[in-house]
């Protein structure tokens, strides 16, 4: 009796979660697709630099005293009249496009991930009581989903923005507007993962389990999250990364508009807006670095979610 | 088995009172469509009586059958006895508690512990996401019945072991077990918290012929050994022959015939319930025709007139068309039937 009381206390081992992660299909599915890995090297070095843009960066384009108008509107260092010191060269304010770059990735890498965060929040829980409780409860959260979704992610975003700036004045400091970014771009995402996990709770909720939980007297919220939860979360992970690319572009756009974050704190978005100014004037390196870092990012997660679709789909093993 | 150690009381106070009574249960389910279809399109409500006038007792120790035909209405019965669907008219009384009473939420709260209930399909009952010592250790966590991880990981074992299971396999998913294993694993877990009374739903229809006798053992065998009460859902008669002390069919959500099992087979007196045994492949090979089971069930949302079996009854006369037939009593069986009240049978 001792020695199997204490195999069943035995949780799973870390030794044997790894050994079940990298015989799983999924790891399997991505060692054979090039280009699924090309895209998760993209993402990879993508974000690593920007989590570490403060040790890698060579200068800090916050820091304004280490900014000097003599060295602005540099052309990158393998150009005539470029300096070494800033290797795709430098802005109008003499910001090293580089640092910025790696600075600015870190401001749409974290307002992407925390705004995809809280729309699949708000959208599964919202999906998961719609589809659980029925009746009034669930016609009106899908009708609101309906009238939210008749309006464009951007509008949704601008609106936002805008109560933002007339509740706290033109002069908002840059702790609120990254939050206001988060929250109307989250906002303007939800309706997708509360339709998916709505339907797919509508399903679950009939399945026996539920039933047998019910009878031992659960308590709903611990049925939804315990129970229903594990079951609908796999399409949830393919629409959280699709939507990552496109909170980081909603990001860069409302940032392009002026929406977005300031340019003393400039995203992606913002550093192409600043850069667009110069475009004409030959000075094309402040905009298109910038630019192809945004794309390249952005391409790089939609193939991974391409990829997490497929491979989680048993209709297209 | 510390688990299973309160047995129920001694048979001799059972006599008194059926451990659960089911008194003029019904239930009616609203089908019509959307509000805004009705009012454009001019429909009228449209309602399924799935269940009326049910009404039938279980003793301590018994084991209960309804059989019917899909659509009699058993798993909506089943459904209500315990519990998951609230009855439209009528009442479940548990060891003397009404489970529509709502005064009585306090001791409905601790007849919940003694009730479960085993589902037909046992590949949808269990969480496919949680492991097997979980799935069986869910009701001890939700009771409290264990105090500690270690005494709940030691009674999932015993549990586990119990319905035939090695222990070691509690750490394994539930699609890694065979269709037989999964309703093992459905039964520990209603065993789980002690029951005295539990609801199988069909429980081996979803299941290799091969494996459903050996469900059935270890259904029996636990019954004997714990003194559990089962109403058992089937539609397959020779499960019930094997199970039943009595019987009870249904036809349309209503009680037809409600007998002792021998009687029922060896004499059964509702024209249903002798079509049906009719149907039962000869297994002795006496060389009996074997009649198959003539027309269908009508729509529960549009049932015909008077006695529901009359369109398929051979029996039948103008009365059957035109009144509902009461239960009446003959013999040891509970029969609505005019034919048989007027002898004509």
């Amino acid at each position: 009796m001792a020695d199997t009381t204490a195999l069943l206390v035995t949780r799973i081992t870390t030794r044997e979660r790894i050994r079940a992660v990298l015989g799983s299909d999924l790891v399997y599915s991505f060692l054979r697709s090039r280009v699924t890995i090309a895209a998760a090297m993209v993402t990879a070095i993508i974000v690593i630099a920007a989590l570490l843009a403060p040790l890698i960066a060579p200068h800090d384009p916050y820091d304004l005293r280490q900014l000097s108008l003599l060295d602005s509107h540099n052309p990158p260092a393998w150009l005539s009249g470029g300096d070494m010191r800033f290797l795709l060269g430098t802005d109008d304010q003499g910001r090293d496009v580089f640092s910025t770059i790696l600075y600015g990735s870190r401001q749409s890498i974290a307002i992407g991930v925390m705004a995809t965060l809280f729309a699949g929040m708000l959208g599964i829980s919202l999906g998961l009581i719609a589809g659980y409780t029925g009746g009034t409860v669930d016609a009106v959260i899908m009708r609101a989903a309906d009238i939210q979704s008749t309006f464009p992610a951007i509008l949704i975003a601008m609106l936002i923005d805008g109560t933002s700036r007339a509740l706290f004045g033109e002069q908002r400091n840059e702790q609120i507007v990254f939050w206001v970014m988060v929250l109307s771009i989250g906002l303007s995402f939800w309706v997708q993962y509360a339709r998916t996990v709505r339907g797919s709770t509508l399903v679950e909720k009939n399945k026996d389990y539920v039933l047998a939980a019910r009878l031992i007297g659960i308590a709903p919220v611990k049925i939804l999250f315990r129970h229903v939860l594990p079951n609908v979360v796999g399409p949830v992970l393919v629409i959280a990364t699709i939507n990552l690319a496109l909170a980081i572009i909603t990001e860069a756009t409302l940032s392009f508009l002026g929406l977005g974050l300031p340019s003393t704190q400039p995203s992606l978005g913002t550093l192409i807006q600043i850069g667009q100014k110069y475009l004409f004037a030959g000075e094309w390196w402040i905009a298109i670095f910038p630019g192809i870092t945004l794309a390249a990012l952005v391409l790089a997660v939609n193939l991974l979610g391409d990829w997490l679709r497929d491979a989680l789909n048993p209709k297209l093993r | 088995m510390s688990v299973m150690t309160s047995a129920a009381p001694p048979l001799a106070s059972e006599a008194a009172r059926p451990l659960v009574e089911v008194k003029n249960l019904g239930r009616v389910f609203d089908v019509s469509k959307p509000w805004l279809n009705r009012l454009t399109e001019g429909l009228p409500r449209r309602l399924l009586t799935a269940a009326a006038e049910v009404t039938f007792s279980i003793n301590k120790r018994e084991t209960f059958a309804l059989v019917g035909e899909s659509g009699s209405g058993k798993s909506t019965v089943a459904k209500m006895v315990v519990g998951l669907i609230a009855p439209t008219t009528g009442e479940v009384i548990i060891d003397g508690v009404s489970m529509s009473d709502r005064r009585h939420d306090a001791d409905r709260r601790r007849l919940r512990r003694r009730i479960q209930m085993v589902f037909q399909d046992p590949y949808a009952s269990l969480n496919p996401r949680w492991r097997a010592l979980d799935i069986v250790a869910e009701p001890l966590r939700a009771f409290g019945i264990a105090q500690s991880e270690a005494e709940t990981a030691k009674q999932v074992g015993e549990l586990l072991r119990l319905v035939g299971l090695d222990p070691a396999d509690g750490t394994k998913y539930p699609h890694e077990f065979s269709g037989g294993q999964r309703q093992r694993i459905a039964i520990a877990r209603a065993l789980a918290c002690n029951p005295e009374f539990i609801v199988c739903d069909e429980p081996t229809s979803a299941l290799d012929v091969s494996v459903q006798a050996q469900i059935l053992n270890l259904m029996r065998d636990l019954q004997d050994r714990f003194g559990l009460t089962y109403l058992f859902i089937s539609h397959n008669l020779a499960v019930v022959r094997h199970m039943a002390n009595r019987i009870g069919v249904m036809y349309l959500g209503r009680l037809v015939e409600v007998a002792p099992a021998r009687e029922m087979f060896a004499k059964p007196k509702h024209p249903y319930t002798r079509m049906l045994l009719d149907a039962v492949p000869d297994l002795d090979l006496t060389g009996r025709k074997r009649k198959p089971v003539e027309g269908e069930v009508p729509n529960p949302v549009d049932p015909p007139p008077g006695c529901p079996f009359h369109p398929r009854c051979p029996f039948a006369n103008e009365r059957c068309r035109v009144e509902m037939p009461q239960p009446i009593l003959t013999g040891g069986a509970t029969v609505r039937c005019h034919a048989v009240e007027e002898g004509r049978i």
